[in-house]
């Protein structure tokens, strides 16, 4: 999926874009009133299936256990309609257990990297990080910023280390974590934004699941304006990932809602619109199932891998 | 900001509803009880009319008949005058303020637990959707009556150094595009302070009324404390020119007002109007502009612009105006218009054919005089009345859309350079019911919220209301408050 | 010795800062209770209401935008100058009939009633003002704003007393007034214009015209640019005319008709909210 890198003239990073909190939080409260049913809900549960970072970034992860998740990435559900996840997301050092599991399955390998999940760590060991992922197999790079510099002030530094692990990505799609919970408001999460975007994310994330909050609605959408605005002025289109913390169905079909009427329907695909998940792809397929039979679902009937 | 020829060579619009399209999520109003003919509620009763005229109430979005209401005459009014005053006097006049705030705050409890029936029935005669209905006017409702019922003992409070004392006999009359909020705005307050009411609802929304009828009468209200009754406006005539009426409270059109006013004359009636108005909303360039978008959404396609207090005139800075109209073509675009029970529905029915008609006119007319138009590319029902979103450019102050009070769902857009000239455009109309600013800076929205002549400013933010926050015009958009303590005083004589 | 001859005084018109005569060049005559000529006196027209409305319209952005503070030294600084010319005003009053002891109560009552508007100018605010605790994230308050020209009709029977007591609460409120004096007793507010003029009172603020009721309360109470009307002479004919005509721009319209003006009853705050809008202005709470 490589684009046409053009460069763009680095915007003044100083100049705040306003945001109104209670404006975007009764935004997102309005649409939360949308109504799904039937066929609609349907499609939409099996497209956030379909979207899903199926992920695993745990101390105790271990072969097995990545290749159980793989496993699971491919084939969800016993029912041939129902689709595969996206990708599978796991530390650099199990890349190549996850790109030999999932083969040419068509489920991505995601690696996060660049000294995940606080980045504290030279920008030199950061690319090599990187690097080391992408020539294991990824096929995606889950970066995090320096939270620290950002919240200093150093945006141009921000901005030209998500450059240069763009570079050492080479074919690999960069996604950006700008870890939303450690910059708490929504005109600091629409600046990171926009540095990730302009300095080459593919797409951009809200957190790497281990600081809380993680992604909200909320800030969702303070993301969602800032792709639509750098697609506006750009024609553009860059993707959109929020992770940790949506765990259930009801919750994933609201943040389609989200991007369904911030971006339309170009956005509606796996290429631009992942969750970063683990427990809710079987949340998903319970209620796949439910909207196919009628009954309510038991988890004893779901896989847990 | 990016102009229109860069946003359009670059990225163009953005396409919605392409890929995913919501199935329809009808409320079901099968719970709802209608009866077939509603009476006059007067002295506790449902009292047939004496000229046993009826006139048909119609649900707008299908054209169909929802039930007979019962047209009220003269002798219908002076009956309901005279159970007003016998109230007055013998009973509601005489309990203590704690007795009365426990009858107010008892309908409060009653409307919360029937809401959702309230709702379908608000939305079935009304044509609003049931997203409004359910979330924010039964809401509401229910709120006015809790914030004045505790007013009710209090009111030695609201008027230091007087000693309040009411009025006697109210005379309410309420327009069609909030039935139930509008009710509350009136009868809550004027029992509050010890007050009776005649009370009579619009033409083409009588029902919920006698719903909250049902209500007041299950509440164990004494008998003509409350009295509704409806009809169109020569019912309205016999109540404001009733001898034994002390007080009259209008919401409706500032044509009738104006009228209202001129009758009263030469009576020792108390009154407050709450009128018509053109309201600006000023976007300044630092403005958060998504946030400013779909505060110009709610501001003109709330309730389908059947709002007073609508922000039907947009005014945006120059150097951000290309980009603020790109965005409100794509937000219109998500704006779902049709069945006011589905509750996907943003934009519902245009409450009346008469309303409809009249709001085609002004959109012909805004042609006419040269107005560039843009409707969103919904799709809406063959039957009923409906009016897609409407964006009127290249128009000015002398241009009708920008003058009248249209009442629907079409906004008129103009441009400025500097505050000063936004000010004076947002002033430059008889009216002056509400404004908008939308700006980061805190210094700019207080100057400019200063220099703007109307009653409620709202800064970042539009078409907000509460119990406590009093809401009310300046000029021609009315006299007088409703909300707040200060809604407490027009229904009270101080000495 | 010969008797030295008395310099008569002209009196005119105050409008705009200016003393003026009527553009009309009427006049009529104003006489004590036994039929005595006191002097000649302005008979203001239709066009003089006009220019009046416009002059008080110019002064109205500038007087409402003043501090409350500044206007409460203004009212006080009348008061200052009015207790400097007690004698002329007491003299003025008895030239028509009142007597001496009650002509002196009057002025004082009329400074003292002075002393107690300057007072409110920075506190009916606070009395009248709120925040209001919204259910939603949102900063909320009302306070009062003044409605902007108001059209007074000065009690006929009281010219110095009443006509402070009726204008101090809306000049007070950040108001402009175009005020109708005493008809019968038409000499009081004249001179009381001199008063405002070394007074600081910007020109335009009160605009004080002389001339008959008959001819003028219509013009007053159907002009477009008119907010607000005052009128205090109980009239009930007049009263009717006035509404009727107010409701052509929706004017408020305040009617008042107190027996004794000296009472202590009249002065309260509530004559200033009479002639204020409440504005309530909501904001979002949020960073």
């Amino acid at each position: 999926m490589a684009e046409e890198t053009t460069l763009l003239p680095r915007p003044d990073f100083t100049r705040t874009v306003p945001i109104d909190k209670v404006g975007v939080e009764e935004r997102v409260d309005r649409l939360n009133k949308r109504s799904i049913k039937t066929e609609s809900k349907f499609w939409a549960l099996k497209l956030a299936l379909n979207m899903v970072d199926l992920t695993t970034l745990e101390g105790m992860d271990t072969p097995g256990k990545v290749r159980q998740m793989c496993y699971k990435a491919m084939h969800p559900h016993p029912d041939p309609d129902i689709p595969a996840v996206a990708a599978v997301c796991v530390y650099p050092n199990l890349v190549r257990v996850a790109r030999e599991t999932v083969g040419d399955s068509g489920v991505n390998v995601a690696s996060v990297a660049t000294g995940f999940p606080s980045g504290m760590y030279t920008l030199e060991s950061r690319l090599e990080d990187t690097r080391y992922a992408v020539e294991e197999g990824a096929d995606e790079i889950d970066m995090v910023i320096s939270r620290w510099a950002f919240l200093k002030g150093e945006y141009n530094r921000v901005f030209d280390e998500i450059a240069a692990v763009k570079e050492a990505c080479g074919e690999a799609h960069l996604k950006v974590i700008l870890e939303t919970g450690e910059l708490e408001t929504y005109e600091n999460v629409r600046k990171a934004s926009d540095i990730a975007m302009y300095a080459g994310a593919d797409f951009i994330k809200t957190s790497t699941g281990k600081v809380k909050p993680a992604a909200t609605q909320p800030v969702t959408l303070v993301m969602l304006e800032a792709i639509r605005d750098f697609y506006y002025a750009t024609g553009k289109k860059i993707g959109m990932k929020p992770a940790g913390g949506i765990r259930d169905s009801k919750t994933a079909l609201r943040y389609l809602i989200l991007v369904n009427e911030t971006l339309g329907g170009d956005w509606l695909n796996p290429h631009l619109f992942r969750f970063g998940a683990s427990s809710l792809a079987n949340d998903l397929l319970m209620q796949i199932i439910k909207q196919q039979t009628g009954n309510y679902q038991s988890a004893d009937y779901f896989t847990i891998d | 900001m990016l102009e229109e020829k860069q946003l359009e060579k670059r990225a163009g619009n953005l396409i919605f509803r392409n890929v995913w399209d919501y199935d329809p999520a009808p409320e079901k109003p099968d719970h709802v009880r209608l009866k077939e003919k509603y009476d006059l509620f007067i002295n506790g009763e449902f009292t047939p009319p004496e000229e046993g005229r009826y006139f048909e109430s119609v649900n707008p979005a299908n054209e169909q008949k929802l039930a007979e209401v019962a047209e009220a005459t003269k002798p219908d009014i002076d009956k309901a005058v005279e159970a007003a005053r016998n109230a007055y006097n013998r009973t509601w006049g005489k309990l203590s303020g704690r007795e009365r705030g426990k009858y107010i705050y008892r309908i409060a409890r009653m409307l919360q637990e029937r809401a959702r029936e309230f709702a379908i029935l608000e939305s079935m005669d009304g044509g609003k959707p049931i997203r409004e209905s359910r979330d924010a006017d039964i809401p509401l409702v229910a709120a006015y009556f809790f914030y004045y019922a505790g007013w009710a003992d209090k009111l030695q409070y609201a008027t230091p150094g007087m000693q309040p004392r009411p009025y006697g006999v109210a005379g309410q009359i309420i327009p069609w595009n909030f039935p139930m909020l509008m009710a509350a705005w009136k009868i809550a307050p004027a029992l509050a302070t010890g007050n009776t009411v005649v009370l009579k609802s619009a033409e083409t929304t009588p029902i919920t009324a006698y719903k909250l009828a049902e209500i007041i009468q299950d509440s164990g209200l004494p008998p003509g404390t409350v009295n509704i009754v409806s009809g169109a406006g020569e019912t309205g005539v016999e109540i404001v020119n009733h001898p034994d009426i002390d007080k009259v409270a209008f919401t409706g059109s500032t044509e009738v007002g104006k009228l209202i006013q001129k009758s009263l004359a030469g009576t020792r009636k108390g009154y407050t109007l709450e009128l018509g108005g053109k309201a600006a909303n000023i976007v300044f360039e630092d403005a958060a502009i998504d946030q400013a978008v779909e505060g110009i959404v709610n501001g003109i396609f709330f309730n389908q612009g059947h709002v007073c207090c609508a922000g039907s005139r947009l005014l945006v800075q120059e150097g951000v105006a290309d980009m603020v109209y790109h965005k409100l073509k794509d937000r219109i675009e998500t704006l779902v218009v049709g069945d006011p029970l589905d509750k996907n529905t943003d934009i519902g029915a245009i409450n009346s054919k008469a309303q409809l008609e009249r709001i085609n006119k002004f959109i012909e007319k805004g042609l006419e005089e040269g107005g560039e138009m843009h409707q969103s590319s919904a799709n809406v029902p063959s039957n009923g009345y409906w009016c897609k979103p409407t964006l009127f450019r290249n128009v000015s102050q002398s241009h009708s859309i920008v003058q009248s009070e249209i009442f629907g769902p079409v906004l008129a857009i103009q441009t400025f350079r500097t505050p000063k000239e936004a000010v004076e455009k947002a002033n430059n109309t008889p009216y002056g019911l509400s404004g908008g600013i939308w700006t980061d800076k805190g210094s700019k929205i207080f100057q400019v919220g200063q220099h703007i002549r109307a009653g409620v400013v709202w800064a970042n933010t539009f078409n907000k209301f509460d119990p406590t926050s009093p809401f009310g015009g300046y000029k021609e958009s009315g006299i007088g408050r409703e909300g707040g303590l200060h809604g407490l005083l027009p229904y009270l004589k101080l000495n | 010795m010969a008797k030295r001859l008395d310099v008569l005084k002209t009196y005119k018109m105050y409008t705009g800062g200016k003393f003026i005569r009527s553009e009309s060049g009427r006049y009529f005559v104003t006489e004590n209770k036994q039929g005595k000529e006191l002097a000649n006196v302005c008979r203001a027209s239709r066009k003089d209401v006009r220019d009046a409305v416009k002059t008080a319209r110019g002064a109205w952005g500038d007087w409402a935008a003043r501090s409350p503070f500044n206007r409460g030294q203004i009212l006080y600084r009348i008061a200052e100058v009015l207790e400097g010319r007690k004698e002329q005003f007491r003299h003025e009053l008895m030239q028509y009939g009142i007597q001496h002891k009650k002509a002196e109560t009057e002025v004082e009552a009329t400074i003292d009633r002075l002393v107690y508007y300057a007072g409110w100018s920075d506190k009916y605010g606070q009395v009248f003002s709120s925040v209001n605790p919204v259910a939603s994230s949102h900063f909320n308050f009302s306070m009062p704003e003044p409605t902007g020209v108001v059209a007074i009709v000065a009690p006929d029977d009281s010219p110095l007393l009443g006509l402070v007591s009726v204008l101090a609460p809306v000049i007070t409120g950040g108001n402009t007034a175009v005020v109708l004096s005493s008809e019968t007793y038409p000499l009081p507010a004249a001179s009381f214009a001199e008063v405002l003029h070394s007074s600081d009172v910007p020109g335009g603020v009160v605009n004080l015209l002389t001339g008959y009721r008959t001819e003028l309360l219509e013009h007053l109470s159907r002009h477009m640019d008119v907010n607000a009307m005052y009128y205090t002479d109980g009239d009930e004919d007049a009263q009717k005319m006035i509404q009727e005509h107010a409701s052509l721009n929706v004017k408020r319209v305040v009617f008042d008709h107190p027996k004794d003006w000296t009472s202590e009853n009249l002065e309260h705050p509530y004559t200033i909210l009479d002639f204020q809008e409440i504005k309530t202005t909501w904001h979002p709470v949020g960073y």
